[in-house]
């Protein structure tokens, strides 16, 4: 798909989570729709995999550290032919794979539970480390959020992924500003983030998170270093909605029916 | 290490120097396994393998949590990585990384601990991990093993390496007693009943293990026939062997080197409630922390040894005449 394509995809993506939370009647309304335009160039340009063969040995790997996201992860695991579309109005329900935040079920494409944070970075250097002891070709994606990196045991991952050498993983930072108490700067301040990363002996990108033809081109790049890359990936939490846009109460909210109903007008008029 | 008596000579062993010799004979003859450190290679006898096989140990510096993560990654990717720490810090530190990033996702990893319980001695009440087995006992599809001594240790080390799942090894810093040797049957799961009795019934666990066999010789000596049985996995604990041997006494003891809230001693107490409630008393540490001492002064101190167990069987049985 060209960029163009890829665009039109997103939208389509951001519809279908919208739905998904509406019906749901709760989830992560702002990370799940920044995040779209990330995992659609991951899922559709970048990453190396076959729906048809979820437990494929050579496919490359998709960690999503910042669990809470995952109702976007779902809507592109179904878009790109893991299961079902019809699916994702299961979100959140009894009985269904698609849980609240993601639990290990390789058949629908997640590679590993996650959720509480600080922790899927870890379980992603793991893999890379395999990897790297098996000498396999393929490459580690993991997202974390900004707000994951008051948690100490991100910074312990770092540590080790910088140690081991694993440029086999790249690292996305899903740099929207906000976390459930507020603004991160407020919170817990993380500037310098990319000097921070520099210091810890990663290689770094910054980009417009929201740019297709950029994420891929800097996805592309990661891949020929020779340390681990984080991307940190500045994004519009709530992307797509004027009224979930930069409000850090739709971090952890979903919206009302009415509320999803005028997003989703918002976004196909648009 | 030999210990010499007045009129003995007995042959002491601790259960980690058992980990490091069965780690190392497993790295060897399967390449897939791996072992990580948090800075206590040493102590948790990992030096055996990093000298002959550096390629399969990786250290993670002092990160409890990142390792268990890191575990968890490697095992999804058909590793299995043992992990190692004192208790006090894994699980201690790492509970919810083990809740989550191992057993959630079911990877195939083995958490081995060493300086569990009041052993550990004078390093003191921080470094003793008493709560261990509460903590690692309520999470689902997690398999908990306890050896009660060197040989028993390389069993569980192997057998944990053989089932596919997470596994809990609990072992000790300090020196103990031989009481099996390497012909004992050991199968996750099955206690082994070590004496059989029939006025009640102690189930111990790591070192009590001993304490309850030198207390079954003390009561024999008073008329008082004690059934011992060595309760090695924790989780999923042999509730067959233990209830049908409570059958037959009438009365339990349960003995361990750990808090007797959430312990073996909860384990026990809730299948006999549910199955065959019967009097029970419970040897272990009574809702405190340690301190700094030796192995011995502490656990005489904290009625964790041979005579507390002496001395509940008494009160139970005359309470139950």
């Amino acid at each position: 798909m060209n960029p163009l394509e890829l665009e039109s995809l997103s939208k389509k993506i951001r519809i279908e989570v919208i739905k998904m939370l509406a019906k749901a009647g709760s989830g992560h309304t702002a990370g799940s729709l920044d995040v779209v335009d990330i995992l659609v160039s991951l899922y559709f340009s970048v990453l190396k995999h076959d729906p048809k063969k979820p437990t494929w040995e050579d496919r490359d790997r998709f960690v999503l550290s910042a669990g809470h996201m995952v109702p976007a992860l779902y809507a592109v695991l179904a878009e790109a032919g893991y299961f079902s579309t019809d699916r994702l109005e299961t979100l959140r329900k009894l009985g269904s794979p698609l849980q609240g935040h993601p639990h290990y079920d390789l058949s629908i494409g997640i590679e590993a539970s996650s959720g509480p944070l600080g922790q899927g970075i870890s379980v992603a250097a793991g893999m890379a480390l395999a990897g790297k002891i098996d000498k396999q070709p393929y490459h580690i994606y993991c997202l974390v959020s900004d707000g994951e990196h008051d948690e100490g045991q991100l910074w312990e991952a770092i540590m080790f992924c910088a140690k081991y050498k694993l440029n086999n993983l790249t690292l996305i930072i899903d740099r929207n500003n906000i976390q459930i108490d507020g603004l991160t700067e407020e919170i817990m301040p993380l500037e310098p983030l990319d000097e921070k990363y520099r210091a810890f002996n990663w290689y770094i990108e910054e980009v417009d998170g929201h740019n297709i033809d950029q994420l891929i081109k800097v996805f592309e790049k990661s891949k020929n270093q020779n340390k681990p890359t984080a991307i940190i990936a500045n994004t519009i939490p709530g992307k797509g909605v004027s009224f979930f846009e930069r409000d850090y109460h739709w971090h952890g909210k979903a919206p009302s029916q009415e509320e999803a109903a005028l997003a989703i007008k918002e976004l196909e008029s648009a | 290490m030999t210990v010499e008596t007045k009129d003995q000579v007995i042959v002491k062993k601790a259960t980690r120097d058992a980990f490091g010799e069965a780690i190392l004979q497993l790295a060897r003859e399967n390449k897939q396994i791996v072992a990580l450190s948090a800075n206590l290679a040493e102590s948790t006898r990992l030096d055996g393998l990093i000298k002959e096989l550096p390629d399969q140990y990786f250290e993670v510096g002092v990160a409890e949590q990142n390792m268990a993560g890191i575990a968890a990654g490697l095992a999804l990717s058909g590793k299995i990585p043992f992990i190692t720490s004192f208790a006090a810090f894994s699980p201690g530190r790492n509970w919810e990384q083990i809740r989550v990033a191992i057993c959630y996702n079911n990877a195939n990893v083995k958490i081995v601990s060493t300086h569990a319980g009041l052993s550990v001695g004078a390093d003191g009440a921080t470094h003793q991990a008493l709560e261990d087995i509460a903590i690692t006992r309520a999470i689902p599809d997690l398999v908990i093993l306890s050896p009660a001594d060197y040989y028993e240790a390389k069993k569980a080390v192997i057998a944990a390496a053989e089932y596919k799942g997470p596994v809990y090894i609990r072992l000790s810093r300090q020196p103990s007693p031989f009481i099996t040797d390497e012909s004992t049957r050991f199968e996750i799961g099955k206690c082994n009943i070590l004496k059989e009795g029939k006025d009640l019934t102690i189930v111990a666990m790591g070192l009590m293990v001993n304490e309850a066999m030198l207390a079954a010789d003390k009561l024999e000596k008073e008329g008082i026939s004690a059934e011992v049985i060595n309760c090695h996995t924790i989780k999923p604990l042999d509730k067959q062997t233990i209830i049908s041997s409570v059958k037959k006494t009438g009365r339990a003891i349960t003995a361990e080197e750990h808090q007797i809230i959430g312990g073996l001693g909860s384990a026990v107490s809730e299948i006999l409630s549910e199955n065959y409630p019967v009097p029970i008393k419970r040897i272990g540490i009574h809702d405190c922390f340690g301190e700094s001492g030796s192995a011995g002064e502490l656990l005489s101190k904290y009625g964790c040894n041979c005579d507390n167990i002496v001395e509940a069987a008494k009160t139970l049985i005359s309470n139950t005449k």
